[in-house]
């Protein structure tokens, strides 16, 4: 009876036999750690650096400065990824907890992620650098939150998304044993939200990378400011029209994109595999080469040890959150009372701020300032529907074959992924360079650069969506003699529709968004125009003029939001209804 | 020696709270008056448990024994204070419930085990939750593991455990915390045969052997067996027209209790006829078949949630058997719950294919042809006998009355809306569907949400 042995003896000499074998593993994890922190310290100190307005920084092109820059570079992505997380937590909650906030906060939500983030840099860079004047920490924050703001709104859907959809035993599971509120959040809510937060902040977190360059090196009101990192030494050698040096940049952004999905991502969503809400072992699950590795070494084993105290104090402090209760008994009328007043002094908000907005706007230009924005929209409209068709047809067909083929698969899904993190931006000078050379009008090649990110998004939705048709659908249909025009009628086509529809929203809000700076570029003292509403945020971007930019970012948004309820919204409900394997 | 450290910690940690003494057998734990349940409907407030009134007392294991719909679940969450009552009060120990009850801890059907904790953590939520120390909680923990069985576990996933290990850590979980009655919702219906019989004679054995943590038990169950074999008193819940106890039954049988026992028998029988609801409520003296087919409207006689596949193979086992059989043997042979016959039985009583006589199942005349033809036969023969179902007559009617033979199910859908939840409407209309589908009466377009009479039917 070798397993009756007391627990206590147990835990003991494993951990003794554990620490015997220190291994080369644990001087690796240990050295790598380290290493981190020194340079986290480092790329720090860099940040908090004098600087005043009066001056342009002028950004240093010798390629040894790239690891540093791009350090930088990462240094903020990952602040940005820390801020959204606790953004997702704070909003995520107040929605699902409280029923009154639910329903300005979720449509509210919904307006935001459409709203094209580049537009507002201007006044996050101006706002931010008042908020610390004389120090690159104002710089710094803009471009934290300009990234943060790609970021944060689809992990807070998914998160939300989870606190409203919990199992309904888990809810009576946590009140019937009287957890505390801090317990039901960090052992229940968290945890059943994890794989959503893990796989949304991935997705976030490869469409920031697009944010960072874009906001690294801006012109505000006719001054130029840049921060050290990858995106703003690209910019300096687009400027130099230097193809070497902006060889360099694509190169340390493409190992910068790699590593941190090898390093970081990777061994995460591994990881996140143990918050499976399943009742058996999934026959397919996440690997990582590295978490494999730091799951050999004593160190999750030692940090644990030291945190458990740390985690017991903090569960002992979070008590005073309360238990998970719902009162059984509820005071209509004094519920109502709050409603009211709730909604009334919500709506005086709302319609002060809108009458305050008219008034500005009235008074600044008039409210025809709407009008030609409205019409340009419509430039830059054509420009997404084409781009969209254009992709589905090529991309539909391509992925559908790699789907199909799990050794293509195997090869082109990682690509696929890197390619749509790939800021796409990074690459507008090339092809600017190519546009001269080829004499092709902007007005078309706006559209390539549009695509030159949002088309992936299409691409790999197509593949999962042609995996997940099942095999044995296939063999029927091969039974059946079912092939040509008639197989992709009647199978392909229905069978990745829902996840081409997916893909679709996610390239079509990211092409607006992408019209901003694809519709105005330069190369080398150049500037190429495009008529469009991308063009004309852009200008009002850099000219700091404010209730221009206003209006255009307004208009974009409703555009989106158009779109998406006229459109993806219907093929959401019709893939949901119809297609759904 | 176990219960020595349990009881010893409980001590230590209720020292503080200084609690009320250890209840004495038949003290009141729970008790409910005139408790009403409804939920908001598509058409008002829809009861769902109407005028409870039930003691739970210290020493006894109380079974609450109904089909699905009569509100036993309801009435297990409104004495653990989960779920708010409509009117009626809800104590605990004679202090009405304001949230949830602290004197109970739950063990649920789905086991409701966070998959990202070991056996360990999940038995340990309960103490964590109320603040004992690390070490005291882990002891605690591995005590209540040791006497449920589970030793040797600890460090698992549930994940990694059987169903019936898994069931356990749920009342590892629930018993380490010392509650003073037991809530099981429904425990062993999601194991095996074989697992739910072997965990449920372990429990009752540490029930009898006095080691019992806790102090009574409330067991939510829709299968009468394990009522008789574990309760001392049996709540029989009826759900029509909503929950109300329809009966109460005391075990007075000594345990371990003997399943061949004629005595054993005799109770299961009495507690199945109740059930079932024939002998008494739903049938009038001299009326075999409840209401007559021209007085069934679609509110007082709801079709039953059967498939023609399923009402057509229990109509071909019957005739198998001679075209008659004991409900109960039936029910057994097959391994299935009387859940899952009864609608099926009901089913074939509104077209008519099968009358119940005491115990028995008797298919008519018409039932026998049914059961016996092929495809085409049969279809003829159900379509003649669909009408009967008052909601397909219904449809088949009104589509008849429309100009152009469609009407939206938007229409049926508010006309049920008067008696039934939005889920009991779904239901009625996809049974509904599925019965004049392959009656080929009508057709049903899910696209457009849209009844259509079939074209020979019109006749």
């Amino acid at each position: 009876m070798s397993f009756r042995t007391s627990p206590a003896t147990r835990v003991t000499s494993g951990f003794a036999g554990r620490l015997a074998r220190l291994s080369w593993v644990d001087a690796v994890v240990a050295a790598a750690v380290l290493v981190l922190f020194y340079v986290v310290l480092q790329v720090g100190h860099g940040t908090t650096v004098r600087f005043s307005t009066d001056q342009s920084i002028k950004v240093d092109t010798d390629p040894g400065r790239l690891p540093y820059d791009a350090a930088r570079s990462l240094l903020r992505m990952f602040i940005a990824l820390a801020a959204s997380i606790v953004f997702t937590f704070g909003y995520a909650l107040a929605a699902a907890k409280s029923r009154r906030l639910e329903r300005i906060l979720i449509p509210a939500l919904d307006i935001l992620q459409s709203v094209p983030v580049l537009g507002f840099l201007t006044v996050a860079v101006t706002g931010f650098i008042a908020l610390f004047p004389g120090s690159m920490l104002g710089l710094e924050c803009a471009s934290i939150f300009a990234i943060f703001t790609s970021q944060a709104w689809n992990m807070t859907f998914g998160f939300y998304h989870s606190l409203t959809s919990l199992p309904r035993e888990l809810d009576e599971l946590s009140r019937s044993f009287r957890f505390t509120r801090w317990m039901r959040f960090w052992r229940v809510e968290v945890p059943s939200g994890m794989i959503s937060l893990v796989w949304n902040g991935m997705l976030s977190f490869g469409g920031g990378w697009f944010f960072l360059v874009a906001s690294e090196a801006i012109s505000v009101n006719n001054k130029d400011y840049a921060l050290p990192g990858v995106g703003s030494y690209a910019g300096a050698a687009v400027t130099d029209g230097d193809l070497g040096k902006v060889g360099w940049a694509i190169l340390t952004m493409a190992v910068m994109v790699i590593g941190v999905n090898f390093l970081f991502w990777r061994p995460l969503t591994a990881w996140a595999e143990k918050f499976k809400n399943e009742q058996s072992e999934a026959s397919e699950v996440q690997r990582s080469v590295v978490l494999d590795f730091l799951r050999r070494s004593n160190w999750p084993r030692l940090l644990g040890t030291v945190l458990r105290p740390v985690g017991r104090a903090l569960s002992g402090a979070g008590r005073v959150f309360g238990t998970d209760d719902r009162p059984l008994h509820v005071d209509g009328a004094r519920r109502r009372t709050g409603d009211i007043t709730f909604t009334v002094v919500a709506g005086a908000l709302i319609l002060w701020g809108l009458f305050d907005l008219g008034r500005y706007l009235h008074d600044e230009t008039g409210l025809g300032v709407f009008g030609e924005p409205l019409l340009l929209g419509l430039a830059t409209l054509a420009r997404v529907v084409v781009l969209v068709a254009v992709a589905t047809v090529v991309w539909v067909p391509i992925g559908v074959k790699i789907g199909f083929s799990p050794r293509l698969t195997r090869i082109a899904q990682p690509v696929v992924q890197v390619l749509a993190s790939f800021p796409a931006n990074f690459l507008f000078p090339l092809a600017v360079w190519f546009f001269l050379k080829t004499g092709l009008s902007i007005n078309i090649g706006g559209i390539l650069l549009m695509a030159l990110g949002a088309q992936w998004y299409i691409l790999f939705n197509t593949i999962a969506g042609a995996m997940s048709i099942p095999s044995d659908l296939r063999e029927a249909m091969d039974d059946l003699g079912v092939r040509g025009l008639q197989r992709w009628k009647r199978l392909i086509l229905p069978g990745v529709f829902p996840s081409y529809v997916t893909g679709g929203i996610t390239a079509s809000g990211g092409a607006w968004n992408a019209s901003i700076v694809a519709e105005v570029v330069t190369f080398g003292g150049t500037t190429l125009t495009a008529t469009g509403l991308g063009a004309y945020i852009a200008k009002a971007t850099a000219s700091g003029d404010f209730p221009h930019l206003l209006a255009g970012v307004a208009v974009m948004s409703l555009y989106v939001v158009g779109l998406n309820r006229l459109l993806w919204r219907r093929l959401y409900r019709l893939a949901d209804t119809r297609f759904a394997l | 020696m176990v219960l020595n450290t349990l009881r010893t910690l409980r001590n230590a940690r209720h020292a503080v709270a200084a609690p009320a003494p250890r209840p004495a057998d038949g003290e009141v734990l729970l008790e409910t008056v005139g408790l009403t349940k409804a939920y908001a409907g598509a058409d008002g407030e829809l009861p769902v448990l109407g005028g409870i009134d039930l003691q739970v007392r210290a020493g006894e294991v109380v079974a609450l024994l109904g089909k699905s719909g009569s509100g036993k679940s309801t009435l297990l969450r409104c004495l653990a204070g989960l779920v708010p009552p409509s009117s009626g009060t809800v104590s605990y120990r004679g202090a009405p419930l304001t949230g949830a009850n602290p004197g109970t801890a739950m063990v649920f059907q789905t086991f409701a085990l966070l998959p990202w904790l070991t056996v360990l953590q999940n038995v340990e939520l309960g103490l964590e939750a109320r603040g004992v120390p690390a070490d005291a909680r882990s002891d605690a923990a591995r005590q209540a593991i040791d006497l449920i069985g589970l030793d040797g576990f600890e460090s698992a996933y549930p994940k990694e455990l059987s169903g019936g290990m898994r069931q356990r850590v749920g009342f590892a979980r629930a018993l380490v915390v010392e509650p003073d009655v037991l809530m099981m919702d429904e425990p062993f219906s999601a194991l095996d045969v074989l697992t739910a019989e072997n965990l449920r004679g372990e429990l009752m054995e540490l029930w009898e052997s006095g080691q019992f943590p806790t102090r009574a038990i409330v067991l939510v169950t829709h299968n009468i067996e394990e009522a008789v074999l574990m309760a001392d008193r049996i709540v029989v819940l009826g759900s029509r027209p909503y929950g109300t106890i329809r009966e109460t039954f005391e075990v007075g049988l000594d345990r371990p209790r003997d399943r061949n026992a004629p005595a054993f028998e005799e109770l299961i029988d009495r507690v199945y006829r109740t059930m079932t609801g024939r002998a008494k409520e739903t049938r009038l003296p001299g009326r075999p078949e409840g209401l007559e087919p021209d007085r069934r409207t679609p509110a007082n006689t709801p079709l039953p949630g059967a498939s023609v596949d399923g009402l057509s193979g229990l109509a071909e086992m019957v005739a198998h058997r001679g075209g008659s059989c004991d409900l109960a043997d039936l029910a057994d042979d097959l391994g299935l719950e009387i859940d899952d016959v009864l609608p099926l039985v009901d089913a074939l009583e509104l077209l008519g294919f099968a009358a119940v006589s005491g115990d028995d199942l008797v298919l008519t005349d018409r039932g026998t042809t049914f059961a016996g033809a092929d495809v085409r036969r049969s279809k003829e023969i159900f379509a003649a006998a669909a009408p009967d179902a008052p909601l397909v007559r219904l449809i088949t009617t009104s589509l008849r009355q429309s100009p152009d033979g469609t009407l939206r199910a938007g229409f049926f859908r508010d006309v049920l809306a008067h008696h039934y939840t939005s889920e009991q409407v779904a239901q009625q209309l996809e049974t509904a569907t599925d019965w004049g589908r392959y009656a080929e009466l009508y057709g049903y377009d899910a696209e457009r949400e849209e009844y259509r009479l079939d074209a020979g039917a019109t006749a």
